[in-house]
């Protein structure tokens, strides 16, 4: 994996030693919250409804074990034993105190990670696939590329103050895993000619105005991809909105403007820009691919194939069923653990699990973990004789639902438990669906179903691109819950429609559970999926079966 | 001397971990709202929050909330009052910690 450079060495240590001498001043009370707070923002540390939050890269996604275990110390450490992953590849800590912030960034330099540009209007954390360098289907890994952006991005003198924040993911698959329409530039991989390039995809975003995003280019050869991009951030930087907050994102200014317009500025930029690059980019992509070697995969060995293990017990073949992936190496898988254990809180690993994920990875995985943005982990290189003992060692751990893209595997943002934005809780809805369906026993026969829950309009849970999405908002002094169906967040992406009126705390659970019943009778057999029924009927039989009441009072 | 519309508490969140806090008369932080100092006139609200937003080095973001002013003492009148003065509902964290 990527090895920081010295560059990168000096520039995080620096940082690190300014916030400490930022914070005392803070505590001396020589800064006031006023001056201190765009300080701390910089740094990734929130003040949060009871407490601090620490918000922490984890670039496309990527750890090793050394990288789990220090955060696991860290939770034990300075927070309270546990740690949140967020769909933007993130964890965050819920209980940091503000002293203690500068000696949790040191203990995140010592092992190459940090909090820069997890907040403020820059280009945030690049994030993508969860299967990359891995996934069968994938024509090359992404990362090379989210790291060379992430390199050209931090620090980027003339993109510090934009008009808003700016997210990019890639994905280096034809199935997108990385929800590359919902970011404000998304890039696909695609290979034409032998020429590996990427389709640009820029003003796509949720939150309050949710827009999918619209093709810039359909096939930028990587050689120019890095001016591109740079011609549409700057082109951004000077044409979005700085008025008004809510029209500041670039799918904003993609609306106004019209995509057209937005085409022939960033042509016209990236033909000036395009001499300065000079190849420069190019000999560092080079550089930096070989940090993305794959590892050394270990032969195929037909006897000890976990598939055809005779002792398998049920659980494990469920959860074999479920948690596990195609991999590109004969022999290997991709395993996805699950942190939806029912009941659970959606994203949340304790010390123990985060020590207990790191040695797995170690004995059976290469030393590699990913954060997928569905707040699970992936251990990305698994061969397929270890899987029993991986499994075990899951178990051991309690991490070992078997759950993966079904009905409990549900994104969940932190919501009016954590959040100082929120309008409502999301954390308990979720707990309370998935302990539901378990208990009913349903969900294998429900199958594949995105339930996505966000605590505000903000969308952090993606809630706009779930086959159900539940938006949590205030309405006559009471938590109100208001049901999207039919979004989707893959490579068809789209935003779900809103089926009607909110329901109260303690109705939408009987709520989802009416439309998940109903489903089970509409389908035309059980390989039609929820979004596949919802796609050939429509919103109306749906409907009817969320407001009962509304079709006999009709 | 005018009543406040409704009864209020000062809050704020403590400068070192964060901790939501009420204002105690005359000069002291308690992280229990039922300990909290009901205010209903109109002039000591805008003096006590004056008071705490001079106290940056000890608390951050003081505002007025709204409570219910029960013989037991104050309860938050809405629900994200409520959460802040008792804790997230997934843990036993923050103020359900003994
Ligand atoms: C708890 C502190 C958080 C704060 C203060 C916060 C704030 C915000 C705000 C203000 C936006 C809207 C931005 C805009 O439209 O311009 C947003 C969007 C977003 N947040 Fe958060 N968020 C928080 C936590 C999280 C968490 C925990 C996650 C992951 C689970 C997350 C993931 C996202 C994502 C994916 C979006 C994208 C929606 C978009 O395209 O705009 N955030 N957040
Ligand atoms: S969606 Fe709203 S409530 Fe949820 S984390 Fe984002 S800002 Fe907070």
């Amino acid at each position: 994996m990527y090895e920081y450079s010295s560059f990168d060495h000096e520039f995080i240590a620096e940082r690190v030693t300014q916030f400490r001498a930022q914070v005392a001043r803070r505590l001396d009370g020589s800064l006031t919250e006023d001056e201190f707070k765009p300080l701390r923002l910089m740094n990734g540390l929130y003040l949060q409804l009871h407490a601090y939050m620490l918000r922490v890269a984890i670039p496309y996604g990527t750890l090793n074990s050394r990288q789990m275990r220090q955060l696991a110390m860290i939770a034990e450490r300075w927070d309270k034993g546990y740690g949140h992953f967020t769909t933007r590849q993130n964890i965050q800590f819920n209980w940091p105190k503000l002293e203690d912030v500068p000696s949790i960034l040191q203990a995140l330099a010592d092992v190459e990670m940090h909090a820069i540009q997890t907040s403020g209007n820059t280009v945030r954390n690049v994030t993508a696939d969860h299967f990359a360098g891995a996934a069968a289907d994938e024509l090359a890994d992404p990362r090379p590329i989210a790291e060379l952006i992430r390199q050209w991005s931090t620090d980027h003198p003339e993109f510090q103050f934009l008009p808003r924040k700016f997210k990019i993911a890639v994905t280096g698959s034809p199935n997108d895993r990385a929800v590359t329409r919902a970011h404000d530039i998304g890039l696909r991989m695609i290979v034409q000619d032998g020429l590996r390039g990427f389709e640009v995809i820029v003003g796509g975003g949720l939150g309050r105005t949710p827009m999918i995003g619209k093709t810039l280019s359909p096939f930028v050869p990587l050689d120019d991809l890095l001016p591109y991009l740079e011609a549409v951030v700057s082109t951004y930087n000077l044409l979005g909105r700085r008025d008004n907050k809510y029209k500041a994102r670039i799918k904003m200014t993609t609306h106004e403007h019209g995509i057209e317009e937005i085409k022939q500025r960033v042509e016209a930029q990236f033909a000036k820009i395009k001499p300065r690059f000079a190849g420069a980019d190019l000999q560092l992509l080079k550089d930096i691919e070989q940090h993305f070697a794959p590892p050394k995969f270990k032969p195929l060995i037909a006897q000890v194939e976990a598939d055809s293990a005779p002792a398998q017990t049920p659980v494990f073949r469920a959860w074999l069923d479920t948690n596990i992936t195609a991999h590109k190496a004969p022999g290997y898988a991709i395993v996805s653990v699950s942190l939806k254990k029912p009941g659970a809180t959606p994203g949340d690993a304790s010390a123990a699990q985060m020590r207990a994920l790191a040695k797995i990875a170690r004995n059976f995985g290469h030393d590699e973990l990913r954060i997928s943005h569905e707040q699970n982990v992936i251990l990305p290189h698994v061969h397929r004789a270890d899987l029993p003992q991986v499994f075990q060692a899951l178990r051991q751990a309690d991490l070992a639902a078997a759950n993966i893209g079904l009905v409990s595997d549900i994104i969940a943002c932190p919501g009016m438990d954590y959040c100082a934005l929120a309008t409502a809780r999301s954390i308990p809805v979720a707990q309370q669906i998935a302990t539901r369906f378990q208990a009913l026993k349903l969900e294998h026969d429900i199958g594949p179903l995105k339930l996505k829950i966000s605590g505000c309009i903000n969308a952090c849970g993606h809630h706009h691109v779930g086959h159900i999405g539940i938006l949590g908002l205030e309405k006559a002094g009471v938590e109100s819950y208001q049901i999207t169906l039919g979004g989707d967040a893959t490579t068809e992406a789209e935003i779900g429609t809103r089926a009607g009126p909110g329901f109260g705390a303690d109705e939408i659970l009987p709520a989802i559970e009416r439309l998940l019943l109903g489903y089970l009778k509409l389908r035309l057999d059980r390989h039609e999926s929820f979004l596949e029924a919802y796609r050939r009927l429509g919103l109306v039989p749906f409907k009817a079966l969320l407001y009962p009441q509304t079709r006999k009072a009709a | 001397m005018s009543l406040t519309a409704s009864s209020k508490v000062v809050t704020a969140n403590d400068l070192r971990s964060g901790e939501v806090l009420y204002l105690r008369f005359p000069h002291s932080w308690t992280p229990e709202l039922a300990k909290a100092s009901v205010i209903k006139d109109s002039d000591l609200a805008k003096a006590s929050l004056a008071f705490a937003q001079g106290q940056p080095n000890a608390v951050v973001g003081a505002y007025l909330s709204d409570v219910i002013d029960e013989i037991d003492g104050p309860k938050a009148s809405h629900f994200r009052e409520t959460f802040r003065s008792t804790g997230p509902s997934n843990y036993r964290h923050g103020k359900q910690e003994v």
